[in-house]
């Protein structure tokens, strides 16, 4: 399957009313297809707001945004929108409509009036990639949060969208929930080749990203690969942001003249460099 | 004042099909003033202990007692036991409910039945412990303030009510990197400033190894280890089976010391790792 859709932003400014502070600022950005992008930044730097300008929950006060060449602001192109780029939510509770797994995740299909045999192909399918083919008819509430969200994402997946947002999609689950949900994430874009777009407070979960954009006050401050991005630790730290603690550790022993890389992000990485060293 | 949970066993619907054991035998004994971490995996009966250390539920056998009583006893008031043991629950925002803040953190001191006097000397006290101030936001209504502050306006309305024991449920939970350091370090100042007893449910062990003294492990239903958080992460193995982590420089030192490195693992903290990663390497004559 190829994926086609890019998403472009343009000169983009976002004002939630004509009183209040610009929630974006001149952003400038492109989303190449396949690409897992990772957007982080404090509470208010826009990072949300920006997420509903990609599939037209908003759209821009003053620039466009486009999907596969289709500009959010035109209204009859809002659906194929929405079906390009889907959504999953931060709250697992309140993205969940119906009393069986698989008929929540046939909600999409159907409400695109998709033929009943393509939707039953189509939640098997999305079923299995999210791991939870054994949950079809079990209620969704007995679920836990990190299965809660994997259902989510296969109601997007349902709809066969190019791209998929997450808009801090484990900020509620635990730490088993939260690496389910990006361990899915991630064999989404790289085994189905689909766009993602996460937003996370976890410095770790921007680590699996091909590109991370750090947002502070409605702009892009930083853009770069995660190691570009980390090495950066007093920079960070001034946008009141994490650094995965090993990258910390590296940071500062080069700063007392410990002879190691300041891109490391894993664990495993800093094992290997050390052991070099002692 | 002390709190001993004795041989607690609580089941959800029992005696029925959907009857679930929740929690069992659990011996627990949190004495004055002590700062303790509670951690394990979504449903490991986390939330299920700690409701019954101010008597919200019942046990189903086992006894909480707090200084010498038995809080289900006749001679006790739950409501003084409620006073006593305050709890903030998980996105305790989602409780706020009056038209301003300030009606708001008055709710529990007036339900006290206090006076008008003390009730707003109270409401002052508490906001301007949470580090907001009170003339600012007193009058707001609680739903225009960020996700940050209204958590604090919620963690206000427990204080308000000068509990001995303060029992908080993930309250970083959904915050951001400065909004989670802020409330953590507001909740070390509050522990001293007032002479607090704290019990913190965490999911984040690097939170955890920060601020607590003492660790309490819950998995499946049952209390399996609680002591020193040095020694509780040392088993790096079994915290992970149980669905757990354990800080990443701990992590850090236990592999080091598995690849044959001499090299203390009894380290919570990234400074803790750098002194004793400095120390093995001049030793070395390196840097």
């Amino acid at each position: 399957m190829k994926i086609t859709a890019e998403i472009t932003a343009k000169n983009v400014y976002y004002q939630y009313s004509a009183d209040s502070s610009l929630a974006l600022n001149n952003i400038n950005l492109t989303i190449k297809p396949g690409e897992f992008v990772a957007i982080i930044g404090p509470n208010g730097s826009g990072k949300s707001t920006l997420a509903k300008l990609f599939n037209g929950i908003f759209v821009p006060t003053k620039g466009d945004v486009f999907v596969d060449g289709l500009n959010t602001k035109d209204k009859d192109k809002i659906w194929e929108i929405r079906r390009k780029a889907g959504m999953v939510f931060q709250n697992p509770d309140n993205q969940i409509v119906a009393t069986v797994v698989e008929e929540d995740v046939a909600f999409g299909p159907e409400n695109l009036g998709i033929a009943p045999e393509e939707i039953r192909r189509r939640i098997d399918e999305a079923l299995r990639t999210v791991e939870l083919t054994e949950f079809a008819n079990k209620a969704p509430h007995l679920l836990s949060g990190g299965q809660k969200q994997r259902v989510a994402i296969a109601g997007i997946l349902a709809m066969k969208p190019d791209c998929i947002i997450l808009d801090e999609p484990t900020a509620m689950l635990d730490p088993v929930g939260r690496k389910e949900v990006i361990s899915t994430v991630t064999k989404l874009n790289r085994q189905e080749g689909k766009t993602v777009i996460l937003i996370t407070h976890f410095m770790q979960e921007a680590v699996c990203a091909d590109r991370v954009l750090v947002m502070e006050k409605g702009r892009i401050v930083m853009e770069g690969k995660p190691n570009e991005i980390f090495s950066q630790v007093e920079k960070l730290k001034q946008y009141g942001l994490d650094v995965p603690q090993v990258t910390e550790l590296a940071y500062l022993l080069a700063k007392d003249n410990v002879p190691l890389p300041r891109d490391i992000l894993t664990v495993e990485e800093m094992v290997d460099c050390l052991c070099q060293l002692m | 004042m002390s709190i001993d949970v004795r041989k607690l066993t609580h089941i959800y619907m029992p005696n029925t099909p959907f009857e679930s054991v929740a929690i069992k035998d659990i011996d627990w004994t949190i004495n004055d003033g002590e700062f303790w971490g509670l951690i394990g995996h979504t449903g490991s009966g986390k939330s299920t202990l700690i409701q019954h250390l101010n008597g919200l539920l019942k046990p189903t056998s086992g006894e909480i007692i707090i200084d010498g009583k038995n809080i289900h006893g006749k001679d006790v008031s739950l409501k003084s036991i409620r006073q006593k043991v305050g709890l903030v629950f998980q996105y305790p925002e989602h409780q706020l409910f009056e038209e301003t803040v300030a009606q708001d953190v008055a709710f529990g001191p007036k339900n006290m039945g206090l006076a008008e006097e003390e009730v707003s000397k109270r409401v002052k006290e508490a906001l301007e412990l949470v580090g907001l101030s009170y003339e600012e936001v007193k009058d707001k209504s609680p739903f225009e303030l960020s996700g940050g502050q209204m958590r604090r306006v919620a963690i206000a309305g427990v204080l308000a009510m000068k509990p001995e024991v303060l029992v908080l449920d993930e309250p970083t939970a959904g915050l951001d990197p400065r909004g989670r350091d802020e409330i953590l370090q507001e909740i070390v100042d509050l522990k001293q400033k007032q002479n607090l007893t704290v019990i913190l449910v965490s999911h984040s062990m690097e939170d955890i190894a920060k601020i607590v003294d003492k660790l309490a492990v819950m998995y499946k239903g049952r209390m399996v280890c609680q002591g020193n958080p040095r020694e509780i992460f040392q088993d790096y193995e079994s915290l992970v089976e149980m669905g757990l982590g354990i800080p990443q420089v701990t992590e850090l030192m236990i592999k080091l010391k598995g690849r044959g490195k001499d090299v203390s693992s009894d380290i919570l903290t990234v400074e803790e790792a750098r002194e004793e990663i400095l120390k093995k390497i001049r030793g070395k004559g390196l840097a």
